[in-house]
């Protein structure tokens, strides 16, 4: 998901301690910063919200691309509206990282320096209009999907994070959609081009849920301390199933030949994406892995001197303060 | 040396691997109910992380009213503290009013 690949830390501690904690989490109880916790615990956590933060603040670029460019007025202040939501995201998330001793800024240098990840699906291009509401109808329906469960994770402030969150996402798949049925019903160049993007988006957003969970190692100890709530298997049948009939009624087709409703299990079976696209994605290979990264690194630069320069003003005017009294 | 070479200087000696301080947030939602937590920032000052925080955390008409605090200004009772905090208010029932038996007859009360 935003999170995705997230390798649990193993963790070495007393064993008595190990199992209390465990029994908390077991009883339901939410773990707060100040609570002992493992070191694994909290290395995985650190690393899965600031992977998560990463991608909401990234994820502004394949959007913010089409602010200047939205095709009316009202069009343009609702993505900017939702661009600005993401950048609030990014913010509560870097917070709930913080509480477990990160540091903002070391996490975004991690983040410039590619030692740490964000999600695969915004390494992909916004080509044309439609892509607007295709990413808001699958990729923050996808993510609704994974953040929903959240919600409900051990972490105090990552699971309070969550809820602020998961209740502006749905503004963002709403916006999406009703992008969608305008293009859908539109003009033949219109329904051509909402069809293109969901070609184009379908199995990215099928990537986000992370690879098969035969292929997942981390999950079983992640799921025990409820910092993953769900398989990936489970989330990505879960979105297949709800999109499908979406689709439908937009009078798109799935770019899925195999794509079948199965009776016996009452569910859609469909193809799986290609995991050796997803693992060069994830690496940096690609569409747009190096233009992402340069635009973090061009905006934290560029903005260096409106932090400095605040932070002088600051430093000025208290020692002035101190002077007079 | 110009004026601009020297405030740069300032701030690459002086600043640049500065992080703004924290701050908590802390909202009224509407007249009448208290402030409530409801997360934290990073600014260089409390004008600023007022200001932050409007953009933030009252996008959708979520309050009337900010405090912001530096997060290091707040001292916080430990875990561990929580057995001799805690423990002697549960043997102390007579402080609930369901602790009395007050007859029916008498009315509400």
């Amino acid at each position: 998901m935003y999170a995705q690949l997230i390798k649990s830390e193993a963790t070495v501690e007393n064993p008595k301690k190990l199992r209390e904690f465990q029994a908390r989490i077991d009883a339901g109880e939410k773990i707060e910063p100040k609570d002992w916790m493992p070191e694994g615990y909290r290395k995985t956590l650190i690393r899965q919200i600031s992977q998560h933060a990463h991608s909401e603040i990234v994820g502004q670029l394949p959007e913010g691309n089409w602010i200047t460019r939205a095709p009316t007025l009202q069009r343009k202040v609702i993505l900017l509206a939702k661009v600005q939501d993401e950048a609030g995201h990014g913010l509560y998330l870097y917070c709930a990282a913080e509480t477990l001793g990160a540091s903002r800024d070391e996490l975004n240098q991690m983040l410039l320096d590619g030692r740490m990840k964000y999600s695969s699906i915004f390494n992909y291009p916004t080509l044309t209009w439609a892509d607007m509401g295709t990413v808001g109808w699958l990729v923050d329906g996808a993510a609704i999907m994974n953040q929903v469960p959240l919600q409900r994770t051990s972490y105090g402030p990552y699971a309070r994070a969550m809820i602020r969150i998961c209740k502006e996402e749905s503004f963002h798949q709403r916006q999406g959609f009703d992008i969608m049925m305008k293009m859908a019903n539109g003009t033949l160049e219109q329904k051509r081009m909402a069809q293109d993007a969901l070609n184009r988006f379908w199995y990215p957003s099928l990537m986000m849920f992370g690879p098969s969970d035969s292929d997942s190692q981390h999950s079983a100890q992640s799921m025990a301390w409820k910092i993953k709530i769900n398989t990936n298997d489970e989330l990505r049948q879960k979105f297949v199933d709800q999109t499908v009939p979406q689709a439908e009624y937009l009078g798109l087709t799935i770019p899925d030949e195999n794509l079948k409703w199965n009776e016996k299990k009452k569910r859609y079976d469909f193809t799986d994406p290609d995991w050796s696209e997803f693992y060069d994605v994830i690496n940096g290979n690609g569409p747009c892995n190096v233009e992402r990264l340069n635009a973090r690194k061009k905006a934290w630069e560029n903005g260096k001197w409106v932090r400095d320069g605040l932070l002088a003003h600051v430093q000025k005017t208290t020692s002035k303060t101190v002077t007079v009294e | 040396m110009t004026l601009s070479n020297a405030s740069d200087m300032i701030a690459e000696d002086q600043i640049s691997s500065t992080e703004w301080p924290l701050w908590e947030i802390f909202i009224r939602g509407q007249q009448g109910i208290s402030h409530r937590h409801v997360g934290s920032l990073h600014a260089p000052d409390a004008k600023t992380a007022i200001q932050s925080a409007r953009d933030v955390y009252t996008r959708r008409s979520e309050g009337v009213s900010i405090w912001v605090v530096e997060s290091q200004q707040i001292t916080a009772s430990s875990p561990s503290d929580k057995g001799p905090l805690y423990e002697p208010s549960k043997s102390k029932i007579y402080r609930h009013p369901t602790f009395f038996d007050i007859p029916d007859k008498v009315g509400a009360m």
